[in-house]
């Protein structure tokens, strides 16, 4: 059942860019895509781990500058595409480990806090050293792959396609990963890291290993992004972009692949394609009807309400998320099946 | 301009700048001080205090008054209005977004935190639009030069508002019976329950009164700096907080002492190096401390509970 419906799912996938022609919206799912791989990292850190990263898109930023420094004009280099996803994944993981190592001690609220820092002094960074940077005008005609002789240039069919084969394979590995050893003790320090500690994990190590492993997947993700684009800029790995990374997650239900990929594709597809989508029509009709209140409405605008929304909501009311996993909402719902025992054993 | 005269300029500004990040900081410090919790959204609070103040001075004819001491009262009614207003959301927060989340896990009511964040800085934007809007300059601000040195009288007014909420709220915390409630409730909420201790309605009234500092911010700030912006509360929220850690998490006195050192850390770093660094060197500094002394300057180490 499970596995027809992956089939059926991916099959749909693999037709999108013969069955939606507009090439615009072929890019929305392309930049859903990355979305979803960098959901997957987050949900390395936060979901298996349990630790709250707030400034995830950092190392989003840390991929996607280190491809524009080794494939563009800026310094004349112009090192080949697809090593260079490895490269940049391995320069993210890097800075997790730099950024972990000291602060992965600290408890919850403050890592969080530490990452928010983090998230907040990297596009700053990157905007003041505009020596070496390109400033807050970022860097401009970034290398974008070639496979083959075929090359990939704007077209976003490509793209969506590399997405796919990246998104597949990391599936797989995340599969294989939960249930491994490092994946097992992920879950045991989410659930109780003293404990897990006293049953012999190495929880210092296992976090770094999450964080850098989180962050290299956006390391991944921001070469991507970087080669579709062929530009970076600071403004775009801001907090903002942190946030809708977290929104996918805690959506679509933290620690489950499929609650993961769900949610950062509705909050992908909402992002890149519904709200600008829904501002021409809602634009559109008040042109016809001559209503500048409608026709000057612009609800990209409302993004961030709407994620603000669903962060609340979701934490109130399900904070296992959409699509769950079994054991984190037996976490979650922890306590009202603590309160329930006694009336069980009478 | 002589190079030691620069700096105690700088000095100056710095302290004036501390005033604002202290008010905020003390409404970080005692929420996290009694529940916990990082109210993420306390620097949008403050924002909204100087929006309340904003339309609350739209509807006074201040073209009006002209005599100074009429303009003081006016600005003291101001506050106290865009406080209780803002007071009231703080609480209106705890209720919605929070209270329901008490005895989840941690990360769970600072999620929603974000969450409320979002949602305020939303209203705003929709509110006053995306660009800065002007605060009325209605109070005199004379500038006295003392030594070489000038100082503006609204940059006096921030610091004596700052100073004055920090001694209420000191005397509020040691000396009242909603202090000591206050106080047993952060120390352990179970057995301030069973001492007969409203937990609600006293976590409730420290939402209240941190919102309120906030709201007296919001409103300084619009005077001190001539404008607010919508999405000026989420860097000076996070400034705040850092002020808060520096000083000591729960510590009143610790947040303002913090306060003023990062307001001061700020103006020298834009004197020195450049204004576009301020963020980072602040923040850098937030880093170090969670690092190297997650107790603060003044706060006590406090193991964690297992």
């Amino acid at each position: 059942m499970k596995r027809t419906l992956a089939i059926i799912v991916g099959i749909v996938l693999l037709l999108v860019p013969l069955i939606d022609r507009n090439s615009s919206h072929i890019s929305a799912y392309a930049d859903t895509g990355g979305l979803v791989l960098l959901a997957f990292g987050l949900n390395i850190i936060v979901g298996y781990t349990g630790l709250l990263a707030l400034g995830f898109a950092a190392f989003f930023a840390i991929g996607a500058y280190t491809y524009g420094f080794a494939a563009s004009p800026q310094y004349g280099l112009h090192l080949n595409f697809w090593p260079m996803i490895l490269v940049s994944a391995a320069v993210a993981a890097l800075f997790g480990l730099l950024l972990g190592a000291p602060t992965l001690r600290l408890r919850g609220d403050y890592l969080a806090i530490v990452t928010l820092g983090f998230g907040e002094i990297v596009p700053q960074v990157l905007q003041n050293l505009d020596k070496w940077t390109g400033g807050p005008d970022g860097i401009a005609g970034i290398d974008q792959p070639r496979l083959f002789g075929y090359a990939f240039g704007f077209n976003p069919i490509p793209y969506y396609y590399l997405y796919l084969v990246i998104i597949l394979i990391a599936l797989w590995l995340l599969n294989n990963l939960r249930h491994s050893r490092i994946g097992r003790s992920w879950m045991a320090i989410r659930e109780d890291e003293l404990a897990a500690a006293h049953m012999g994990i190495n929880t210092t190590g296992a976090k770094l290993a999450a964080f850098s492993l989180g962050a290299a997947f956006a390391g991944v993700a921001g070469v991507l992004f970087a080669a579709k684009l062929s530009t970076v800029s600071p403004s775009g790995f801001d907090f903002n972009t942190s946030v809708m990374i977290l929104a996918a997650l805690v959506l679509g239900g933290m620690g489950n692949l499929t609650g993961v990929i769900t949610g950062a594709a509705i909050i992908g597809l909402l992002n890149f394609l519904i709200l600008p989508q829904s501002t021409n029509w809602v634009q559109a009709l008040g042109q016809q009807l001559h209503a500048s209140a409608l026709a000057n409405l612009d609800l990209n605008q409302y993004r961030f309400m709407l994620y603000g929304i669903i962060l609340v909501l979701v934490m109130l009311f399900r904070p296992e998320g959409l699509i769950p996993s079994a054991t984190r909402r037996a976490e979650l719902h922890a306590e009202q099946a603590d309160s329930a025992l006694p009336e069980n054993n009478l | 301009m002589p190079e030691f005269h620069q700096f105690f300029q700088q000095l100056i500004n710095g302290i004036a700048l501390g005033g604002v990040y202290a008010l905020i900081a003390l409404g970080y410090t005692m929420v996290y001080g009694i529940i916990e919790l990082i109210n993420f959204a306390h620097g949008d609070v403050y924002t909204l205090g100087s929006y309340f103040s904003l339309s609350i001075l739209a509807l006074i004819p201040l073209s009006r008054y002209t005599q100074g001491w009429e303009l003081w009262l006016i600005a003291i009614a101001v506050i106290l209005l865009a406080a209780l207003l803002c007071g009231i959301v703080g609480v209106l927060i705890e209720r919605l977004a929070y209270r329901r989340l008490r005895n989840a896990p941690r990360l769970a009511p600072l999620i929603t935190a974000i969450g409320v964040s979002l949602i305020l800085e939303n209203i705003m934007q929709i509110w006053k639009g995306t660009s800065e809007v002007p605060f009325p300059q209605f109070l005199p601000d004379t500038v006295h030069t003392i030594a070489g040195i000038e100082v503006h009288d609204h940059a006096v007014l921030v610091v004596v508002v700052s100073l004055v909420a920090m001694a209420a709220l000191n005397l509020l915390v040691f000396r009242t019976k909603l202090g000591t409630a206050m106080r047993a409730t952060a120390q352990d909420r179970d057995a301030a329950a069973l001492m007969g201790i409203n937990i609600n309605s006293t976590i409730a009234w420290t939402f209240f009164i941190g919102a309120a500092l906030a709201g007296v911010a919001g409103f300084i700030s619009g005077i001190y700096y001539g404008t607010t912006f919508f999405l000026n509360g989420y860097q000076a929220g996070l400034k705040a907080f850092t002020a808060a850690v520096l000083g000591g998490i729960g510590n009143i006195t610790g947040a303002m002492l913090g306060g003023f050192l990062i307001g001061i850390v700020e103006a020298m770093t834009s004197q020195y190096i450049s204004d576009q660094w301020t963020s980072v060197v602040v923040f850098t500094i937030l880093i170090l401390i969670l690092v190297f002394r997650p107790s603060g300057l003044l706060g006590e180490q406090v193991p964690e509970k297992v």
